[in-house]
């Protein structure tokens, strides 16, 4: 069983929500992110993802683009971001996905970085301008090594989309909480619970829902809904009100998402 | 010059293209995140019944005529040919449309689409300002409301530009992001779209985008070419046997090639050199660049080794932008049409040379396909015929050439 599949398997006997923590690789500082994983990790995080900065991210609002841009000055690139998964993996043995735009992996390679991406320790891909009838390619790299690819549902999926992205997904369903880009949000949409029924008809992968996630509220809200939640730019918020001691703001954050069992 | 004659029309013309994938060879695509993929849908099936419907066609080939001015001259250019000194160079003068630029017939169909769609909301995204003028005037004419990104750069290079959009209703969101051009003007657009889908119509301006934005401006901007391919049998009594036309995203040059497929006729895009090729500071994306993902589609980007986007110049604000059309990618891989590119000092030339010889000012952007067509025309034999798309008129750039040229 993958590492995907093992977590949300053992969550669900226990009942609970998987908490994915989102973390720009190289922010708010190139070698900080191993360090960070590992406090998520430490504070309640059950997976990881990294984002791979991209110059372009049409589906991400002010934080993560700003997170995106502050790491690229920095130096990031693909090959920097797979030495930070291996040396996040040396540190965690909770699954971590990789999150990038198409043209880095493009530029990458697709078969050579699936491999590099599988020998580093990742789990899987997640690739928000790369829907399901474009996908075959990068389909075909990750069944290579093993790597889940994960595909969205948003509240404006038609029936057929939301069974084309069930159909062509693996590890879990991405279900955007709103109509819109990434950022955090005050309240959840309220199309939301009816997404996640619908999709329950047409898969039995777990769902996780994504963008906007900010609150404990939010978290307990889909507790026995959903079979997880993914926190960004909230995340991300909370590091840059004080970039110097980042670790701490991440345990202190993850720590206070879980609502008290 | 590297190929005489050309090669053959792309597998049958332009009826095969792009497939059912919104695929032009290996090129297009959708690779847009989901949200956007039911809009997408609904958008190319209204495409689709519009191109059907006879009422669709006469109301924009009625406003063509009434509204935007259609159809425009062709022009025989005799002192630009005498200055260069063999072919002869006829200027289609899309210059003389109404807001100034071939950008008004893509506007003008698509917002005709939306209406039909029941969108009231039109966004679009701007470079020269050429485009978003273009759709602020549709919008007024229709009572849309209209909102046009453009970066706080370009704001300031094409500041007359702004204040019309402002005066014909539209709201100008300046866009702070990135480089602060086109690039980063359309990632704001397809944010507020991702955000809006449900009420709003993104009007993209160029043969760029997701299918099927490039077969839709395509179609809204061939106008151009059937009319002129008609116009120099009328006028010449043959085709000509070169057409040249500047490349930004590809909007115009696509315009005017889509009709000549078939024909035994040279096809010539020019791309922005900006300072040079080798300098870094340019825009030629077929010329400079190589395949990639950028706003929805598979085509020639400028980028890294690592696949970001890089920043670009240009003198011309409307051709600024790293990424072009697929079909233009197609088209320069299967032969069918060549890619050249001119440098802001050889467009600057231009744009001189045809306001003095010829009492025409011409956009920055259609200097580059002047500058590009005079040392060609004059390697041409004095009964060849070189086409060239005057996309636009030049004075949004005024002040940009004054600088330039120390004026
Ligand atoms: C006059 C003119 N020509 C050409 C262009 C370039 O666009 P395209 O390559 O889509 O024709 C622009 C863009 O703003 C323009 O204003």
């Amino acid at each position: 069983m993958s590492r995907i599949a093992a977590m949300f398997a053992r969550l669900r006997a226990e009942r609970q929500l998987a908490i994915i923590a989102y973390l720009t690789a190289g922010y708010p500082r190139l070698d900080v992110t191993p360090s960070l994983v590992e406090a998520a990790a430490r504070s309640g995080a059950d997976a990881i993802e990294l984002g791979i900065p991209f110059s372009d991210p049409l589906a991400d609002g002010r934080t993560i683009q700003a997170a995106s841009q502050v790491a690229l000055q920095a130096g990031m690139t693909v090959a920097r971001a797979l030495q930070t998964a291996t040396s996040a993996r040396t540190r965690t043995d909770v699954p971590l996905l990789f999150m990038t735009y198409l043209n880095p992996i493009l530029a990458f390679g697709l078969e050579r970085f699936c491999r590099a991406a599988s020998d580093a320790g990742v789990d899987g891909l997640i690739v928000p301008d790369l829907p399901p009838g474009e996908s075959a390619d990068l389909r075909r790299a990750a069944d290579a090594c093993q790597i889940d690819l994960v595909f969205f549902v948003a509240p404006t999926s038609t029936e057929a989309g939301i069974d084309e992205a069930c159909q062509a997904a693996t590890g879990f369903i991405y279900c955007i909480a709103v109509t819109g880009v990434t950022g955090a949000r005050a309240e959840l949409d309220p199309g939301l619970l009816p997404l996640i029924e619908t999709v329950r008809r047409h898969t039995s992968l777990p769902l996780v829902v994504g963008f906007g996630i900010s609150r404990p509220e939010h978290v307990a809200a889909l507790q026995g809904k959903a079979d997880g939640v993914i926190v960004a730019s909230a995340l991300l918020d909370a590091i840059a009100r004080s970039p110097d001691d980042p670790a701490s703001r991440v345990r202190e954050f993850l720590t206070g998402l879980r609502p008290p069992a | 010059m590297s190929t005489p004659h050309p090669g053959p029309p792309p597998q049958g013309g332009r009826d095969n293209l792009p497939d059912a994938r919104g695929r032009y060879g290996r090129y297009g695509g959708k690779f847009i995140p989901e949200t956007l993929m039911a809009a997408v849908e609904e958008l190319t099936a209204a495409f689709e019944a519009a191109q059907h419907d006879d009422g669709f066609r006469r109301e924009f080939d009625e406003l063509s005529r009434t509204f935007s001015g259609r159809p425009t001259p062709v022009y025989r250019a005799d002192r630009l040919s005498a200055q260069a000194g063999g072919a002869r160079i006829w200027l289609k003068r899309e210059d003389l449309c109404h807001t100034g630029a071939h950008k008004i017939n893509n506007a003008l169909g698509q917002v005709l689409l939306a209406r039909r769609m029941g969108k009231l909301r039109i966004i679009a995204e701007t470079g020269a300002g050429q485009h978003g003028v273009a759709v602020a005037t549709v919008c007024a004419k229709f009572g849309l409301t209209c909102e046009v990104y453009m970066g706080v750069e370009d704001m300031t290079r094409q500041a007359i530009n702004v204040y019309k959009m402002r005066l014909l209703g539209a709201t100008v969101t300046p866009v702070e992001t990135g480089s602060k051009t086109l690039k980063d003007a359309t990632n704001e657009a397809i944010r507020d779209w991702v955000t809006n889908v449900r009420s709003t119509h993104y009007v993209i301006g160029s043969a760029v985008g997701p299918h099927p934005y490039p077969v839709m401006v395509r179609e809204f901007q061939s106008v151009i070419g059937r009319e002129a391919r008609a116009q120099m049998l009328v006028e010449t009594g043959r085709l000509p046997t070169v057409v040249v036309a500047c490349v930004g995203g590809g909007s115009n040059a696509i315009g005017i090639f889509a009709p000549f497929y078939d024909d035994p006729v040279r096809l010539i895009g020019v791309e922005a050199a900006g300072r040079g090729l080798n300098s870094g500071a340019h825009a030629a994306s077929i010329v400079g660049g190589r395949p990639g993902v950028l706003h929805g589609s598979f085509s020639y980007l400028l980028q890294d080794d690592d696949g970001q986007v890089v920043a670009t110049h240009s003198i011309s604000a409307g051709l600024d932008y790293p990424g072009v059309g697929p079909e233009h990618a197609f088209l320069h891989d299967a032969h069918r049409a060549e890619y050249v590119s001119v440098t802001d000092e050889q467009a600057l030339a231009a744009f001189h040379q045809t306001s003095r010889l010829e009492g025409i000012i011409p956009a920055l952007e259609s200097s580059h396909a002047i500058a590009y067509a005079m040392p060609l025309a004059g390697a041409l034999a004095a009964e060849e015929i070189v086409l060239v798309n005057l996309s636009g008129r030049g004075d949004k750039d005024l002040d940009i050439v004054r600088q330039a040229s120390g004026g």
